[in-house]
């Protein structure tokens, strides 16, 4: 392996590639798409929380001018969408929640469209509703869906490992407590835009900012009942994901099946309140929690139940303490470990994927336990957390193999640099009512893909030119992270080319190669590995061609700066592309093309929720310093350390980015960000009412990169696309606890609370 | 009802009509194309529409295009000249302050009339001045770099 002042491309702090059209306004969002006839669709959502449809009345909305078409479940196939399968498109004999669908129109304009929702007339017959997860349990609480039975979803997750109550009684000490985690939400900056088009042959091509493009693909075909070989996914620029795309939503739907009635394009776009209202939300949590260690400090078991308010219907939100889990199992050794969940339908709005997935959530949770725990041992909350750091070798209780692991270097860091010894439990010392505080957290997530589907395969295709130009075909997807540059970088520094020599193809399924999609920090992980395999064969080609034309065995050869060079005799080198062309140009000639698809070695995990899913781990820690006052409760958030084992930095730049972007969703998340849900109503739905972090809110961040270089990642590199978001919430929560003497068990961490 | 007004938009002057509900941010997306202007909320509170209309950065959302008649508008579109990048476009890219770039147009916009108000400010004047953008990707670090380093190398 070369050392890294030999790489060209690795390490560098490139622009991203889509940069420049982005700072011109040059880059296409799908809102931009405008095809010939297009139409704009608007949806009718639902005027109640719960409620039998008696009557849709459309001819009063299909006589305005201007109007096209209006859709119900009528005209849709009795399919319904989601993990559970229990969410139709349109809703023909029941609505469960306001954000519920109820009909659509396709009309000539926005404005056209919007006046028509105003003139169908639905007829409901209003149910009593039930918006608490805990009330939903209860015997006599209104039932949502006919077939879950005490609103209980068939999903569970249920973990044990060890013997948790021989641990609780022989542990010297123990804490419990509940916490409770909010509504948040994704708040792209692009609002949802999709434009759907049939051509006459009934092939449909969706224009859709989809994280995970064949996923959808597949799951598009199977609601609307159409092969998936009829459904081609273009990928505009994506404005913001966070996971929010990682599922279809009836949005989706209901814009093809719109496109579909009037055989014209449709464009739909939500208004900034639809965001707010009807896209997926970050799973909130109830969670109770007990943990226990022995005098000296060693952690003896960990005992945790949720109860996650599923919402009306089931999109990724349900299957979040997967990841929640990790946390709770794996952050910090701990033999024995209970984990349950109670997954229950209320009327309210339902979740999805947010960017740490569960993590976030369970992070919170066990590093806020961790420093209650050292504050009952008496023992200083770092000491505790080195005492029980995970370490390379170990197998968690999950099974999962820890294999380069820098978290202890990360901890000492940040403690190091936020001055610990001499700034934590010091605010008996300080005088007035402003007292300041120190916390740290860490995290554990995955680093090498996440095997939650058959394949974590990512696909590549790498071309090389006449003219030493390169392609790079490449499965995944850039919602704007900057996977594409470092795709390039890796596709560049394997095959001797500057990273401008690359072009990189990501956007079209009709196109690209298979992924399973850009979530689970994965991106660079396994579209690098299999970028850079793609490019290790043609170059493998391209020197053979070498070795004919320059007479040279090929081991001897080696591609650097565009150039084939001999490794003996240094002044002997030709342009890789005129070693192509004359491979090419000559009878039986040949041109230089490869694909790979990398699919991590890993496991599913199985029904007892153990198996290796990552190839590897990412680990961290964040360390906060903050004053609150004591009067007002305001937390100002004085610095931030983050030091993050991420095995080898391909771009400090852009992965600096993700952590800065990461960290002001973190900060947003404990301090800021709170949907208000009252009765099933969103009460916030705006950037005025919903507190979205601002420039002012950020505080000075420094950031370490810890190197552990792993052998299993494209130049030694671990994921890290969602750390910056994993431990924000729970490092400012133990700041916060330093400095007031006791701890806030829900957040965000509101003045007024 | 439509009525018919004249505005320059990047130096080309424009006569169209518009209805009485049309915002400007409409009218330059869908009835001139340049749809470099991003709505993001059609409210006035995030600030991705953000364009210079006589001499002052505005949220186009929050203008009716009947009031642009007889405006000198600058959008992200017209900011390069003769294909020179205006340096904060340059300063955004290199320093890494577009991710998503939904927002990046307004930012810019914003920066741009701040910078030709205010050509030496301090950091906090260079956070102030965007602090009614939203931006959900960067956590805004690399932004106010962005628009720092056009300040010091314009000394």
């Amino acid at each position: 392996m070369k050392s890294r002042e030999r790489y060209t491309n690795i390490g560098k702090r490139v622009p991203k590639l889509d940069a420049l059209d982005k700072a011109t306004g040059k880059a296409v969002f799908p809102q931009d798409i405008k095809l010939p006839g297009m139409l704009y669709g608007k949806i009718l959502w639902s005027k109640h929380a719960h409620a039998e449809i008696l009557k849709i009345e459309t001819s009063e909305a299909e006589k305005l001018p201007g109007v096209v078409a209006v859709i119900t479940a009528k005209d849709m196939p009795p399919t319904k969408l989601g993990f559970a399968q229990d969410n139709p498109p349109l809703k023909g004999d029941k609505v469960r929640s306001f954000r519920d669908e109820v009909a659509a129109v396709a009309a000539v304009d926005e404005y056209t469209a919007e006046q028509a929702l105003e003139l169908i007339k639905v007829k409901y017959k209003p149910l009593p509703a039930v918006f608490d997860p805990e009330e939903a349990m209860k015997d006599n609480a209104p039932q949502i869906h006919a077939e879950a039975k005490g609103n209980r979803n068939k999903i569970h997750h249920s973990f044990e490992y060890g013997d948790v109550n021989a641990a609780r009684a022989s542990s010297d000490v123990a804490v419990k407590h509940r916490f409770r985690l909010p509504f948040a939400k994704h708040c792209c900056l692009a609002p949802w835009s999709c434009v759907a088009s049939w051509d006459a042959a009934g092939k449909l091509t969706m224009y859709s900012p989809t994280q995970m493009p064949f996923l959808y693909q597949r799951d598009l075909a199977k609601v609307l009942q159409i092969p998936t070989s009829m459904i081609r996914v273009i990928q505009p620029k994506i404005g913001g994901g966070f996971g929010t795309k990682l599922d279809l939503y009836p949005n989706e739907v209901i814009c093809a099946a719109l496109a579909k009635k009037t055989g014209r394009p449709v464009k739909l776009t939500y208004t900034r309140e639809e965001e707010f209202k009807c896209t997926p939300s970050r799973q909130p949590v109830i969670a109770d929690i007990e943990m226990g260690a022995k005098k000296d400090g060693s952690l003896t078991f960990r005992d945790v139940s949720l109860i996650l308010d599923n919402g009306a219907y089931t999109s990724w939100g349900a299957t979040t303490p997967y990841v929640t889990m990790i946390p709770i199992t794996s952050l910090y050794k701990c033999k024995n470990v209970r984990f349950k969940t109670s997954i229950i339908y209320t009327n309210n709005m339902y979740s999805g994927a947010m960017r740490g997935y569960g993590n976030p959530q369970g992070t919170f949770i066990v590093e806020s336990m961790m420093d209650a725990l050292a504050e009952k041992l008496g023992m200083d909350a770092l000491k505790l957390r080195l005492k029980n750091c995970n370490e390379p070798g170990e197998v968690t209780p999950q099974g999962m193999k820890v294999t380069t692991c820098g978290l202890r270097e990360c901890i000492e860091t940040v403690a190091g640099r936020l001055n610990w010894t001499q700034k934590r439990n010091s605010r008996d010392k300080q005088r007035g009512a402003v007292r300041r505080g120190i916390g740290v957290a860490s995290y554990f997530h995955v680093g090498g893909g996440a095997r939650v589907y058959r394949s974590d395969g990512c696909g590549a295709i790498v071309k090389v030119d006449d003219f030493g130009h390169v392609t790079l075909i490449t499965g995944s997807t850039d919602m704007g992270q900057g996977s594409e540059t470092v795709l390039a970088q890796i596709t560049a520094e394997e095959l001797g080319v500057r990273t401008e020599d690359v072009t990189v193809v990501n956007n079209d399924s009709a196109v690209k190669p298979w992924d399973l999609g850009s979530h689970a920090s994965r991106t660079t992980f396994v579209a690098g590995n299999a970028a850079r395999d793609a490019a290790a064969k043609v170059k493998a080609e391209i020197l053979k061609a070498g070795s004919e034309v320059m007479d040279e065995a090929e081991n001897k050869l080696e591609i650097n700066n565009r150039k084939i060079y001999s490794k003996t005799s240094p002044d002997k080198s030709m342009d890789i592309a005129k070693v192509i062309r004359s491979a090419h140009f000559r009878e039986q000639g040949m041109t230089f093309m490869a694909e790979a698809f990398y699919d991590p070695p890993t496991e599913m995990q199985d029904k007892e929720h153990r198996g290796n899913i990552s190839v590897t781990y990412g680990f961290g820690t964040q360390g906060a310093e903050v004053e609150v006052d004591t009067e007002t409760g305001q937390v100002n958030i004085l610095k931030i350390v983050i030091a993050n084992d991420v095995g080898r930095v391909i771009n400090p730049m852009l992965l600096e980015g993700q952590l800065e972007g990461g960290l002001s969703m973190g900060i947003g998340y404990a301090l800021l960000e709170k949907l208000v849900v009252e009765n099933g109503e969103v009460m916030n739905p705006s950037f005025l009412d919903y507190k979205l972090p601002t420039v002012k809110d950020m505080p000075p961040v420094e950031i370490v990169f810890i190197e552990t270089n792993d052998p299993s990642g494209p130049f030694g590199e671990k994921g890290a696309g969602e750390s910056g978001v994993i431990p924000t919430a729970a490092a400012i929560g133990n700041a916060v606890a330093d400095a007031l003497g006791f701890r806030i068990f829900e957040i965000p961490m509101l003045p007024e609370v | 009802m439509k009525n018919k007004i004249k505005l320059h938009v990047n130096r080309q002057t424009y006569e169209v009509f518009v209805s009485a509900k049309t915002t400007l941010v409409d009218l330059l997306r869908n009835e001139l194309g340049l749809t470099g202007t991003n709505k993001g909320c059609g409210t006035g509170e995030c600030g991705a529409c953000t364009v210079i209309m006589n001499g002052d950065a505005v949220n186009s959302c929050l203008v009716l295009g009947m009031d642009a008649d007889g405006a000198e508008i600058t959008t992200i579109e017209g900011l390069a000249h003769d294909s020179e990048l205006d340096p904060l476009q340059k300063a955004f890219v290199n320093e890494g302050a577009v991710q998503c770039g939904f927002c990046t147009p307004g930012m810019i916009m914003a920066a741009k009339d701040f910078l030709e108000k205010n050509p030496n400010p301090t950091e906090e004047e260079c956070q102030d001045a965007i602090s009614g953008n939203l931006c959900r990707c960067t956590g805004y670090v690399k932004i106010v770099n962005a628009i720092k380093k056009v300040a010091e190398s314009e000394k």
